[in-house]
């Protein structure tokens, strides 16, 4: 499977990273790569089987529904790029 | 005597007989990272204040011999993965440089508990993502034993700082080999837990399904004493196992007489160091030596392990940091002002180049029409890998191989060459996509003086075998005992 310069600024643009063309020419080069090796698991015929995604069984984590503290609004915010008002700042969303 | 040379089962009687305190001991290794660590760059940060404050309240503990664990009172260092409440945790990431955790991860609240000083955070490959801490934001970390070599990764910082007696003893986290594989370059020992073992709260995520935090220790029985303490059920990690935490210290010297010890033939392959070949296999000798069966098994998806890994991993990442969108926390780049644009200059200035690539990697192989083909194949040939050892555990109790194909390579070397660089974690990532626990004990040196390393896997939670094991090896041998010339 070869990857396209195409298929690089698609994938780009879902992971939301603004790649530079020289960054995109070499993504496309190391990807094709990378991928080009990980086809060897074509070989394997794998009809049938489980998929594992857990090594451990994960049970859905309950707790009893009590009122506890929590992060304070303060230091929960000390880490903001931009802060206002208690809330996080973020650019203009609707125009 | 110089402190910083002792071990923590040695430093650890020496403050309980009231022979050193905690601050001079801490003040031992300040002193030691001043001279030593330009030369190693083990540290991203150093906090001496905070330490000398934790190691005074740890003598007022010994002194009134309240609540003493074998951690009180010794100097340690954590992964800069590890949220540290107060103390900036960078992950060595650019898009992290500032951030300071408004609590701590639950491995770091149990060293606190337990009394251990912490001296600052290790260096490390950009959010764990690395076989050789080149990958860092703020520098590489120099291989103490060879300073134009490696120190591996991505816990090549913690390794360093543990070689060159920056620290006790270190934690790092294991998501392909990670403690491992740096424990194996830096010539002391590494172990990664069974997954589940250790809980992952506020230890900054990789690949979910992974990542483990494990010690990096001087030896074997210090490795016993700190798995001790971080391990257990964690109601804040959900995929945390309630199990029992046995005391990994008491059946550690009951040797390996009649342990049935598997080869995987898969592992010993071409193009290995030749240094590194002749050392496993005299390993498994001394083993055979000290009571062991050695017994021949077979890892039949070994070869397809590095690539089902890069697809999982990659994947689990490129949710995971998803998160950094320079909102919550971390760095924001907004230059024009709109909210798509922040997002997507703030990921590209805030990541490097290694993390770049796995996220766009991860990203591909769950975009619609690849799923199948990639992830979902990726996770059945990991139903096959495991089933491999679930097997071979059928005929042995432990597996014996080598930890790394090479020994620490030269800085640079491998960097152009993203696959190749995979390609040096094809001994440890096995061992991750089954969860299982693994262990990496210093086994030789190469003729250039370079250490090599012996790794034990273990059953799902059968720690203590692992440990039993590497330490029959360690004391029938000399090699832990050796230290790099600073």
């Amino acid at each position: 499977m070869s990857i396209t310069k195409k298929d690089v600024i698609k994938v780009a643009d879902l992971a939301r990273l603004a790649l530079t063309e020289n960054e995109t020419e070499i993504y496309t080069t190391q990807l094709t790569r990378i991928l080009g090796y990980v086809e060897k698991l074509s070989e394997l015929d794998t009809t049938g089987v489980e998929p594992t995604t857990y090594t451990v069984p994960l049970k859905t984590a309950l707790r009893e529904d009590r009122v506890r503290e929590s992060l304070p609004r303060e230091e929960a915010l000390k880490n903001a790029p931009e802060a206002e008002r208690g809330c996080f700042k973020v650019p203009q969303i609707i125009e | 005597m110089d402190l910083t040379s002792l071990t923590i089962h040695e430093l650890r009687e020496m403050l309980r007989k009231k022979e050193v305190s905690s601050v001079e001991a801490a003040k031992a290794y300040l002193k030691r990272i001043e001279a030593v660590e330009p030369k190693v760059r083990a540290f991203v940060t150093v906090a001496p204040e905070e330490a000398l404050k934790e190691a005074a309240a740890a003598d007022a503990r010994l002194s009134k011999s309240d609540n003493v664990t074998p951690l009180t009172g010794v100097p340690v260092a954590v992964k800069d993965i590890f949220c540290t409440k107060g103390l900036r945790t960078t992950c060595s990431s650019k898009i992290l440089e500032k951030f300071v955790p408004p609590y701590d991860s639950t491995v770091v609240r149990k060293l606190r508990e337990a009394g251990a000083v912490i001296l600052g955070k290790n260096n490390m490959d950009e959010f764990a993502m690395g076989s050789s801490t080149e990958n860092s934001a703020f520098g590489k970390t120099l291989n103490p034993w060879a300073l134009d070599r490696v120190p591996g990764g991505s816990s090549g910082g913690s390794a360093a700082a543990v070689a060159a007696s920056l620290c006790a003893a270190s934690l790092g986290t294991d998501t392909g080999g990670s403690i491992r594989q740096p424990a194996s370059c830096c010539g002391i020992v590494g172990m990664k837990p069974t997954y589940g073992r250790v809980s992952r709260f506020g230890m900054i995520a990789f690949a979910s399904s992974l990542d483990q935090a494990g010690p990096l220790t001087k030896d074997v029985e210090d490795a016993a004493i700190l798995l001790g303490a971080i391990s257990g059920r964690d109601d804040l990690d959900s995929t945390s196992i309630d199990a029992p935490v046995p005391d990994y210290t008491a059946r550690l010297k009951t040797g390996v007489k009649g342990l049935k010890v598997g080869i995987p033939r898969e592992y010993f392959i071409e193009g290995m160091d030749p240094d590194v070949d002749a050392a496993v296999k005299k390993a498994l000798d001394t083993l055979k030596a000290l009571g062991a069966e050695l017994v021949e098994i077979t890892l039949p998806h070994t070869q397809y392990a590095v690539a089902v890994y890069y697809l999982v991993a990659t994947a689990e990442a490129s949710s995971n940091l998803a998160r950094y969108d320079g909102v919550r926390f971390g760095l924001r780049v907004n230059k024009t002002g709109g909210l798509l644009d922040m997002y997507k200059k703030t990921r590209d200035e805030g990541f490097g180049p290694e993390v770049k690539r796995r996220i766009m990697l991860g990203t591909y192989s769950l975009s619609a029409g690849y799923y199948d083909a990639y992830y979902k194949k990726a996770s059945q040939v990991r139903t096959l890998v495991k089933n491999d050892f679930e097997a071979a555990f059928t005929k042995c109790d432990v597996i014996a191989t080598p930890t790394a194909p090479t020994p620490a390579f030269k800085i640079g070397e491998k960097v152009e060459d993203p696959l190749t660089m995979y390609l040096s974690d094809i001994f440890t990532i096995s061992c991750n996509l089954a969860g299982l626990p693994g262990i990496s004990v210093p086994c030789g040196f190469t003729t250039g003086g370079l250490p090599i390393g012996l790794q034990i896997l273990g059953k799902s939670l059968d720690e203590d075998t692992v440990l039993r094991s590497a330490y029959a090896y360690e004391q029938a041998t000399e090699w832990h005992k050796r230290r790099p010339a600073l």
